[in-house]
């Protein structure tokens, strides 16, 4: 048991440093290859200037109808699935923040006529924090948030 | 090494496709726990979904995507059959694509 537990120090301490060292991301990141990936948005450490850089804009207004489906304690930050769907139509663009990382944009999604305004993945978190949804609907923003508490080391506590 | 698994399933109206994407997804921030050196980073950037020649969906993503990538997406108009393309390319220029079909 004793050992058990230890493990999942490991684990924890492992993915709180690999997310919490993020602050050197944009020192440490090979500025790249691909044109069409905003990286002055995904490299930037706050909320409002990865959303300016990505949608635009950062004026946002939180909305009920965007759904963020995420768990109350994620045991282990390293993989957080994260669920985003509204009701909202025409959306264009569905964004997932992690606003606990150094780097708080995690990804974004450009969504074609056919999509529905849903998306689904796993994430990483340093550390407990608000996942934010940002949906854009034509030139408006709306957002929505979920707390998930992310336990280190602890044994689900 | 690496590969795509897809999923596409018609459920009613709507395509449900779910992938499942092998990458390590290094941040570039991660130390090696014997070098203690930092492991450089590696993580998928775009990931382009197709429905026949249609572009779906195009997901931009940073190394704060956990390993070993999950993604699901849903769509209107698919039809049993019809070819789902699932491709990605990483910040290595490493690419790769998988095509399924809709169940």
């Amino acid at each position: 048991m004793i050992d058990a537990k230890r493990r999942i120090l490991l684990k924890g301490s492992l993915a709180a440093g690999s997310v919490g060292v993020a602050v050197a991301a944009g020192l440490l990141t090979p500025r790249l290859v691909l044109a069409d990936w905003n990286a002055a948005a995904f490299e930037s450490k706050d909320v409002s200037a990865a959303l300016k850089g990505l949608l635009g804009s950062d004026a946002m207004e939180t909305n009920d109808a965007v759904v963020v489906k995420a768990p109350d304690i994620a045991e282990n930050g390293a993989v957080v699935p994260v669920t985003v769907e509204t009701t909202l139509s025409d959306i264009s663009y569905i964004a997932i923040i992690a606003s606990g990382n150094a780097t708080p944009l995690v990804a974004s999604f450009a969504l074609g006529a056919a999509a529905m305004p849903f998306v689904s993945t796993r994430i990483k978190m340093g550390k407990t924090a608000d996942v934010v949804a940002v949906v854009k609907q034509g030139d408006k923003l709306f957002s929505n948030a979920k707390n998930v508490k992310v336990t280190i080391g602890g044994c689900g506590g | 090494m690496s590969d795509i698994k897809v999923r596409a399933k018609l459920e009613g109206n709507e395509t449900v496709v779910k992938c499942l994407m092998n990458h390590p997804m290094e941040t570039g921030l991660r130390k090696d726990s014997k070098t203690n050196e930092l492991v450089p980073a590696h993580f998928i950037q775009e990931v382009v979904c197709k429905w026949k020649d249609q572009v779906v969906l195009t997901a931009a993503w940073s190394g704060g995507v956990s390993k070993n990538p999950y993604l699901s997406f849903k769509f209107i108009g698919g039809a049993v059959g019809d070819p789902v393309e699932v491709s990605w390319k990483d910040n290595k220029g490493e690419s790769q694509t998988e095509t399924s079909q809709i169940a």
